[in-house]
This record gives C-alpha cells, sequence and structure tokens, in this order.
C-alpha cells in the first residue's frame, strides 16, 4: 500500500477508528438462536453447508443473549411470547441490531388475528426486514449483508 | 399489567403440579425457557431437580398459537389451505393431503389417478425430509454436529424437487381438492430417479456413524421407556409408539390415496426407549424410498386434476371458448364453492403420527369449524409421565425422540 | 373398516346411554347425552376394545343456544380398525361435562384445550387452567362470539394514520 511506503518499511496502516470498529463489528457478529417457526427450518438450512452463513463470521448460533449480538427473529411472534422476546432483547449487551426474517416477523403475515404481534417492530426495534415466506437462504443472506452495509454506515456521532 | 410483568406466573398458580419438597426449597425449580437450542421450538419446560434427577416435568405450551384454526373459519375452503402448510412446518405436503382428503371427502370429489399417485410420491418425499430434520436435531442435541450438516444437504436435494414441481420450497400448497395444481414438469421423473439411486448409501453414512456408535448407544439406550399399554393410553401414535411395538400405521390399516397398491413394511421395535425409535425412523426412512419408487414406476398418464367444475377452476384456454366455464370461474374465485352441510374426520399418517382433520360445514363457502388433531400436542403431554427420574441431559435425547414440533402442537 | 360390526357398537351404545345414530360417509357418528359420556367411555374402552381416544373437540353454534356446543370425541380401535365419533350437545354459555381423564390419561390436555377455547369446564379434572393462551387471558377464542381481531393492513394510503396509533418500543 501506498502509506506503508511513505512511512518505510515500518509496517504501518492507518485508517479511520470508525471504519475500524464498525468492520470488525461486520465481520465477527453472534447470532442468537431465536428460531421461532418455519422461518427457523430456513435459518438453519441457511447455517448448513449448502448456503454456508459461517462465511460471514456467523459460525455458530449463539445459544445465550449475553454473548450475542445479533437477533433474527425468524417466526411468528405470539403475544404469549412477546415479553419473553422483549426480555431477551434487553438481556442483549450493546451493541446489538434486529433482523425481522420472514413476513410474519414483519407485520404479521398470512396471520392477521388475536394470537399474532402484527409485525416484532411493535416491540423491538427492527434494523432490517427481509420478505418472504419463508424468505429462501439466499434471502436471508443478502438481508444479512445488507445488516453489514448499514453498519459500515454507522458513525461515533450517533451512539457515542 | 405491562407486557414485561406478564411474564412471572407466581408458584401458587402451579402448587398442585410440583411435589412438597419443591415448595420446602429441597428440590430446584428450573424453567427450561422458550428459548432453548434443545427444546425443538418454544417449548418452555418447568422441571423439578433433585440435584441432577427429574422429579417432576410441567411443560408449558402456546409460545406458537397462531389462531389457525378461528382463522380458517373467516376464510373460503381455497384460501384457508394456505394456512394449513404453516401448521406442521416440517410436513408441510402432508397437511395439504389431510385438509385435501377431508373436503373431497366432503364434497365427493373424484381424484384421478395420477394425482394420487404423485400426492404419494411427494407424501413420502416430506416424510424423508421431515425424518431427516428429525434426525439433524437429535443428533445435534447429542453433540454429533457432522451429522447435522449431512441431513442438511440431503434435504436441499428434495426441496429442489418441490421447488421444481409447485415452485416453492416448503410451504408449497401444491396439493388442492380433486388433484394437484399443475402437472408434475419434464424432468421430475429423472430429478426423483436421480434422488432415488443417491439416497440409499447417504442414509447407510448416517447409520455406519450412529448407530453401533458407542457414544451414542450410551446416551440413549434405556432412556424414555414407554410400555406399549402406556403408549396407547398416553395416545402415542406414530414412530412414537411403534418404537414400543404398537403396530400400527395408518398407510396400511386405513389406506387412503392409493397407499394399498404398493408393498412395504412397517417397522416397529419392542423396546420402546430413545434407540428403538431411532431404529424405526431409520427403517422407514428407507421404506419411504421403496414406495417411492413403485409409485413412480406406476405414474399413470391421464388429468392431474378432477374435472367436476363445481368445485375445480377451468384451465384458461377454455375460458376464452365456453361461457360455462367463465361463469364456474367467476363463482368460485368471487364466493368459493359451496361445500355440503356434515362433519368428516379424516386422518393421514404424518411423520409424527396420527394427523387428523375434523372438517364441519355448515353448507356454505367458509368452513364452519376446523380442527387439527395434531400427533405433538399428544406427545407433549408425555414428556411428565416419560421423563421423570432421569437426567436433564437424558431429557434433552427424550425431546429429540418424540419428534416434537411446535407449530403442530400450538396450531 | 367393517362396518357391521361398527352399526353393532354403535346400536349397543343408544340401547345403554341412550341418543341417536347418524352415518355420513361411512363414517359412524352416535349423538350421546351429556351425562353419559363418562359410561359411554368406559363401555367403550372395556367391552368393545377402542384403545386410543385421539381427540376431543367442539363446535360452537352460537347463537343458536339449544345446543350451543357439540362435544365431539374420536374414538379409535387399533386391534379390529374401527373408527367411531361420539357427539355430546351441550346447552348454555358455561356448560361442564365430566373429564375422561381417569378413563383415557391423554385427556388431560384435550380438555384443558377444551377449556381455554371454548369455556367448557371439565369436572374432576386434575389440572384446568390455560393452555394455548396465556395464562391471565379474558375471554375464550374460539367461540363465534369472539372477535377474530383483525386489524387493518398498513397500505400506502394509510400509512400515515396507521403509523401514529401503531404501538411502538420504548428505544
Amino acid at each position: 500500500m501506498g502509506v506503508e511506503q511513505k512511512l518505510g518499511n515500518m509496517g504501518v496502516v492507518t485508517h479511520r477508528l470508525e471504519d475500524l470498529v464498525n468492520w470488525s463489528r461486520t465481520r465477527a457478529m453472534w447470532p442468537m438462536l431465536f428460531g421461532l417457526a418455519c422461518c427457523a427450518i430456513e435459518m438453519m438450512s441457511a447455517q448448513s453447508s449448502h448456503f454456508d452463513m459461517s462465511r460471514f463470521g456467523m459460525e455458530l448460533m449463539r445459544a445465550s443473549p449475553r454473548q450475542s449480538d445479533l437477533m433474527i427473529v425468524a417466526g411468528r411472534v405470539t403475544r404469549k411470547m412477546a415479553p419473553v422476546l422483549r426480555r431477551l432483547y434487553d438481556q442483549m449487551p450493546d451493541p446489538k441490531w434486529v433482523v425481522s426474517m420472514g413476513d410474519c416477523a414483519s407485520c404479521g403475515g398470512v396471520f392477521n388475528n388475536y394470537a399474532i404481534v402484527q409485525g416484532v417492530d411493535e416491540i423491538v426495534p427492527v434494523d432490517v426486514f427481509v420478505a418472504g415466506c419463508p424468505p429462501r437462504p439466499e434471502a436471508l443472506i443478502h438481508g444479512i449483508v445488507t445488516l453489514h452495509e448499514k453498519v459500515m454506515d454507522e458513525k461515533f456521532a450517533n451512539y457515542a | 399489567m405491562t407486557m414485561l410483568e406478564r411474564l412471572d406466573v407466581s408458584l401458587d398458580e402451579l402448587k398442585h403440579l410440583v411435589s412438597e419438597q419443591a415448595l420446602e426449597g429441597d428440590t430446584l425449580l428450573l424453567n427450561m425457557g422458550p428459548q432453548h437450542p434443545s427444546t425443538h421450538g418454544v417449548l418452555r419446560l418447568l422441571l423439578e431437580l433433585d440435584g441432577e434427577i427429574i422429579v417432576n416435568c410441567i411443560p408449558d405450551i402456546g409460545f406458537l398459537h397462531t389462531g389457525i384454526e378461528k382463522n380458517m373459519e373467516a376464510k373460503t375452503y381455497q384460501q384457508a389451505e394456505v394456512m394449513t402448510d404453516r401448521l406442521d412446518y416440517l410436513n408441510t405436503m402432508g397437511n395439504n393431503l389431510a385438509y385435501c382428503l377431508a373436503v373431497e371427502k366432503l364434497t365427493e370429489l373424484d381424484v384421478p389417478e395420477r394425482a394420487q399417485a404423485v400426492r404419494v410420491i411427494f407424501a413420502e418425499l416430506q416424510r424423508l425430509a421431515s425424518h431427516l430434520v428429525w434426525l439433524a436435531t437429535q443428533a445435534l442435541d447429542l453433540a454429533a454436529q457432522s451429522v447435522f450438516l449431512y441431513c442438511f444437504r440431503e434435504r436441499e436435494y428434495i426441496l429442489d424437487i418441490m421447488e421444481l414441481a409447485s415452485g416453492q420450497r416448503m410451504m408449497t400448497t401444491y396439493f388442492r381438492p380433486g388433484g394437484l395444481w399443475r402437472d408434475v414438469p419434464v424432468e421430475f421423473e429423472d430429478s426423483v430417479r436421480w434422488f432415488l439411486d443417491y439416497m440409499p448409501g447417504r442414509i447407510q453414512q448416517y447409520e455406519d456413524l450412529l448407530t453401533k456408535n458407542p457414544i451414542f448407544i450410551d446416551r440413549v439406550k434405556g432412556i424414555g421407556r414407554m410400555t406399549k399399554e402406556q403408549a396407547l393410553a398416553w395416545g402415542a401414535t406414530g414412530s412414537t409408539a411403534r418404537g414400543s411395538g404398537v403396530d400400527y400405521d395408518l398407510r396400511r390399516d386405513q389406506p387412503y390415496s392409493g397407499y394399498d397398491q404398493y408393498d412395504f413394511e412397517i417397522p416397529t421395535q419392542t423396546e420402546g426407549d430413545v434407540y428403538a425409535r431411532y431404529l424405526v425412523r431409520i427403517q422407514e426412512m428407507r421404506q419411504s424410498l421403496r414406495i417411492i419408487e413403485q409409485a413412480l414406476n406406476k405414474l399413470p398418464m391421464g388429468p392431474f386434476r378432477s374435472n367436476n367444475r363445481k368445485y375445480v377452476p377451468p384451465p384458461r384456454s377454455e375460458l376464452s371458448r365456453s361461457m360455462e366455464a367463465v361463469i364456474h370461474h367467476f363463482k368460485l374465485w368471487t364466493e368459493g364453492y359451496d361445500v355440503p352441510k356434515g362433519s368428516v374426520y379424516s386422518v393421514v399418517e404424518s411423520p409424527r403420527g396420527e394427523l387428523g382433520v375434523m372438517l364441519e360445514s355448515d353448507g356454505g363457502p367458509k368452513p364452519y369449524r376446523v380442527k387439527w388433531r395434531t400427533p405433538s400436542f399428544s406427545h407433549i403431554q408425555l414428556l411428565s409421565w416419560i421423563a421423570k427420574g432421569h437426567y436433564v441431559a437424558d431429557l434433552v435425547a427424550i425431546i429429540g425422540s418424540i419428534d416434537i414440533v411446535l407449530g403442530d402442537t400450538d396450531r | 373398516m367393517n362396518n357391521e360390526k361398527l352399526q353393532n357398537v354403535a346400536a349397543d351404545l343408544v340401547a345403554n346411554f341412550g341418543g341417536s345414530v347418524s352415518e355420513f360417509r361411512d363414517q359412524m357418528q352416535v349423538h350421546v347425552p351429556a351425562d353419559q359420556i363418562a359410561a359411554a367411555a368406559i363401555a367403550l374402552r372395556d367391552s368393545h376394545g377402542f384403545e386410543v381416544m385421539p381427540d376431543i373437540t367442539a363446535v360452537d353454534y352460537w347463537p343458536q343456544t339449544t345446543p350451543r356446543f357439540h362435544v365431539v370425541y374420536q374414538f379409535n380401535s387399533i386391534s379390529q380398525d374401527m373408527r367411531i365419533t361420539l357427539r355430546v350437545p351441550l346447552d348454555g354459555d358455561a356448560p361442564t361435562l365430566d373429564s375422561l381423564t381417569g378413563i383415557y390419561p391423554n385427556a388431560n390436555w384435550l380438555e384443558r384445550e377444551l377449556w381455554d377455547m371454548f369455556g367448557i369446564k371439565a369436572e374432576g379434572h386434575p389440572d384446568l387452567r390455560r393452555i394455548l393462551m396465556p395464562h391471565d387471558w379474558e375471554g375464550h377464542p374460539l367461540r363465534k362470539d369472539y372477535p377474530l381481531g383483525y386489524e387493518e393492513v398498513q397500505f400506502t394510503f394509510n400509512y400515515d394514520e396507521i403509523d401514529q396509533r401503531k404501538p411502538r418500543p420504548k428505544e
């Protein structure tokens, strides 16, 4: 790189801190296991060898919210499950992001009735919505990549 | 009450279920919560533990209750079928089949032979896909992670075949009352034959990895025993009951959709533990391949859907030629078809057990009452009886072996 | 399915417990009065060999009040390959029924669901509380006078007005 030539053979690279922080956050984002219904099966398919998600840094799903950054809400959220969802979201440490996977999590989906929360953004703030019923694993990966792009654009001024 | 306060169920409400030692503090009450890697879905188990041994196990379901039955009452029969896929989401075509059989029984629709054979092929492919997910998650819970990756790789091939025929990987709604939505494409037969050649070697690979593996046998042999009488009294059906020696399979004993034309065996074991249920399901996978081969060889030519225009929409090409076709098309797509008054109970053999639909109609275009008799509902009840006296680690193996899907349970 | 045997069973039930028989699409349905259901279940299990009871459910016929509910029991005999359905008509808004948990243990959760969804109490049940809905939910969802809970869908033409009244998380 040109920078190295200017600094001689010291082997020093300079970059903005913001970019480094965002880069490290995207490259090793650990999702929390929050598969509820049918979308969870497509999430498991996305995790397995055919549509590998571990090439994006998500090698395994963390069962504990204390150790994860990303919550992929995969499946329909019922009124009985909603307080559990909120409690788990509160237990995740900052920085955290939420991907709402599938139609049921984004807007209630096929089910418009007494038992289903019409969109998980009534409960937690969502960063990326992925449409589909269920979304193909490629669609989920597209959503994850969109989230990475969003995180790469984050500025310190917004949350520091 | 705010949303978070509603979470805390007080001990008073559960006092009658736990033993007295819990109230004194001798035993520990542990919440194996709705979000857990080993409860296959959102199942909450309240465990009363004496050290590591389970004294009481109280399941709490309802975290995925979608109100499908009530929602189906508000939609026409055709629209309601879309919701049937989402019940037991690992057996989507089986749910469609149960619903279509119920509607066909009520309306006395005929189903052509070709449609019946294709239905059998897809139902067995779906059984294979569901058993692959069962094997993957059970092995994953017992820390055999490579089996998980192998099974999902095989499942991708089955999902590709489903996408070929119906356009969707999982929620296909491919079976319609009267037959199929559209005929299978030309490449279907070759894909299925390739799969039939490929799969037996893979099942052998899983057996080589697990069946004689001393670690696996140590973890599953003798765990979760259930005798034949207990299985019948507690409402176990399907492979869960066949592991205990109940020799009953709806495909052979109350056949539907042409299953009586095919020659297959029903594997049963007698010990009734987790290992027996594992062996039963592995053998069922091989028998499914056998059925698919026979159905594919026998696949007759002919129409793929009934001609009864009162219930089946006419093909688009007919609309430009016949006035009657236009009238039928209009009625079917605006109001829906009227189903005669009455109630039927139709059952199929899902990979989990006996899946039944009680369909009651009042003569109108919308179902009056649809009740889904789902196998997982009865099987989770079994947990509170089977799990007593085992360790928590054994509980994970038991949950895997009874093969529950929470969408099936909570509807 | 051996139709003759099934007709004998149905005739036997009607003779001992009252009610009527109806056959629809090759399926036998026996209407049994509400106070006789436990005795009928014992007779089916012990004398006629129906080992399994797969399902208990109910149908709500509101606004008709007599009968308002029909509770439907499915019985299955594995050894003789027969199925039979029992229907029990119930009146009023808060009916009660004898519990079958002593006879078929898997009726435990099925009757809890009946209570949760319809409000039909099973007397003698060891643990009657809600199973599918949250434990403090009010109302019985599958009754016909309970609303579906349909919420207006947010399209572009009503985007802003629904946005204002949509609940949002606090942060």
